[in-house]
């Protein structure tokens, strides 16, 4: 895909209905810096997409927007046919019942025992759950992202970091949510955790009808979870900092991909980056 | 190494070396305050945004289960010790400072009318919100901080939750109603340490002190007090929260939420404590012109 046509994303032709999340002409301006420009992009349901890129490249931003943590200075995300855009909060709070995030260091809450902490959002959001059933629910999804039973009275601070990971997807996973979004879920861990999280990404697909977005800078995640590859890039000037989308297309595309700057990422060379940086020209 | 400082020496200078055309020193002085104005007034909006949307999840939602006695029980229950024994200390401390001049003039007695007065009036509920915005500003800061520095809070956005109203309401409603309760504390506190110091280590007349004592106190007084110390909670409340959610990033963030909470908080209660002090007086003494008692 080339530079010209690269941040305009998706098909636009997409049956009504197929789409789950469409970002239209989105631009974020943070602290006085745009940090993305134009990002138009559509995501049909049942999708895995990860979104690849240079550290501050605007991934987590976009991504934050993307579930109406943030706002788009212009242009508009719409979730299910909702505009997140300009809903109110009463709205947005029961669209994100039906968006589970899975945080880069899990945001558990230190104060909850891993029990308290799964079963947050189903007593928050379905208080009229008899708490027999949200126990059985909160075992159920431990089990299913493989932690002992023992683990539900522990706080986070006694858990490693995987094990916190796989507490914060079954936090996500546990109201049955139509959008999961993992920001950064192998970052930290070592290879055999990092594919333990890759799995769970896979099964949780297999076991619920679920839309993913997956952010990360790790290839093999990327390759091994996805259905399709969005690559940020950072474009920093004297004037602004936006980020482009140099490619969009499935996983397999990313090595022959005709933009110099996709194979060099995929291929963790550094050619020349280093001279572009100096004269501030990424 | 080599061959990366060559390429860095060999190309054009580094955006941010490029030099700006220069500014003269009244243009950068003009933006500078202009910049701090901007700035001073942003937060000030910021925070009254904050306070509006407290306030109207306060009254159209009650507090989420389980938060309301967990924050009650961090400032009320583990502020009462230092409470009364900050109060006893000062006490005495008025104790020994006022006795030198009371007995100058052969009004030892009248020692308890002053200090009880002086707690009731204006030290007690001070001192009182002094002790919460050190003790319990500065951790609700920290913790708030520390919540949006690991997500934490946009953890709780994530889930349906607001996190005004899971996490500041029910700190606010601990501080505003417990706050009178630790004000009474400092002041009964503060009379026996007062007490114990003037008739105990000074030997002055144990029915005379407290006749006096009795004469120098009116239910304004104790009112005034307690009235004011409903104020200085929300203040601490709202400012230490306000300052925890916007914590910049990292510990020094979190360390320095916390040190502002308890500076901005201390610096509101003094300036509060003076306004609500005029205003009540005047409608005091608009009702009672005379003084007369108010109860």
């Amino acid at each position: 895909m080339s530079d010209a046509d690269a941040s305009t994303l998706g098909n636009k032709n997409d049956a009504p209905g197929k789409t789950l999340l469409s970002v239209d002409d989105a631009s974020i301006r943070l602290a006085g810096q745009w940090i993305l420009k134009n990002i138009n992009l559509q995501i049909e349901r049942g999708q895995t997409v990860s979104i690849i890129g240079e550290s501050g490249c605007g991934k987590t931003v976009f991504m934050k927007t993307l579930v109406g943590l943030l706002r788009p200075t212009s242009g508009r995300v719409t979730f299910g046919g909702v505009n997140l855009s300009t809903s109110d909060p009463k709205a947005m709070a029961s669209i994100r019942r039906r968006i589970g995030f899975v945080f880069q260091n899990a945001a558990l809450f230190d104060s909850m025992t891993i029990y308290e902490n799964i079963a947050f959002p189903l007593r928050h959001n379905e208080s009229h759950r008899p708490e027999s059933q949200v126990r059985d629910l909160v075992m159920q999804h431990l089990q299913e992202v493989g932690l002992p039973t023992e683990s539900a009275l522990k706080r986070p601070a006694e858990l490693s970091g995987g094990m916190r990971k796989r507490v914060g997807l079954a936090r996500a996973l546990i109201l049955r949510p139509e959008l999961v979004v993992y920001d950064e879920p192998t970052t930290g861990l070592d290879p055999i955790m990092s594919d333990v999280i890759n799995e769970l990404i896979l099964d949780t697909r297999r076991r619920y009808p679920v839309t993913s977005i997956v952010v990360t800078h790790d290839m093999r995640t990327a390759r091994k979870v996805s259905d399709r590859v969005l690559m940020f890039f950072p474009r920093r000037r004297l004037e602004d900092n936006d980020s482009q989308v140099l490619f969009d297309g499935p996983p397999s595309g990313l090595e022959t991909s005709d933009d110099r700057r996709v194979r060099q990422f995929v291929r963790g060379e550094a050619g020349d980056r280093l001279r572009e940086m100096s004269m501030g020209n990424l | 190494m080599d061959v990366a400082l060559s390429i860095v020496s060999s190309a054009s200078p580094p955006v941010s070396s490029i030099p700006r055309a220069p500014v003269s020193p009244f243009v950068q002085w003009v933006t500078d305050w202009g910049s701090a104005v901007v700035d001073a007034i942003t937060t000030v909006g910021d925070l009254g945004l904050f306070a509006w949307q407290m306030l109207q999840w306060l009254f159209t939602r009650r507090p989420a289960k389980g938060t309301i006695l967990v924050n009650f029980y961090q400032v009320g229950a583990l502020s009462l010790p230092v409470v009364a024994l900050t109060g006893t200390f000062i006490g005495m401390v008025l104790a020994v400072q006022s006795h030198g001049q009371f007995r100058a003039i052969g009004l030892e007695t009248h020692l308890g009318a002053v200090i009880n007065k002086s707690l009731v009036n204006e030290l007690g509920p001070v001192l009182a919100a002094t002790m919460l915005a050190g003790r319990v500003g500065s951790a609700m800061a920290a913790v708030l901080g520390t919540m949006r520095v690991t997500e934490q809070i946009d953890a709780l956005s994530s889930m349906g939750a607001d996190p005004i109203h899971y996490l500041v309401v029910p700190r606010f409603l601990a501080c505003i109603f417990l706050i009178p309760a630790l004000t009474i504390m400092a002041d009964f506190m503060g009379i026996v340490g007062g007490y114990f110091y003037s008739v105990v280590i000074l030997g002055i007349d144990h029915a005379a002190y407290l006749n006096h004592s009795q004469e120098g106190v009116t239910g304004f007084d104790l009112f005034i007090g307690i009235f004011k110390s409903v104020f200085f909670g929300a203040v601490i409340a709202i400012m230490s929260c306000y300052r925890g959610f916007h914590c910049k990033p990292g510990a020094e963030g979190v360390g320095t939420a916390a040190t502002t909470a308890f500076v901005y908080s201390f610096v509101l209660i003094l300036a509060l404590d003076l306004v609500l002090t005029i205003i009540l007086n005047s409608i005091y003494y608009s009702l009672y012109p005379g003084g007369g008692s108010f109860i």
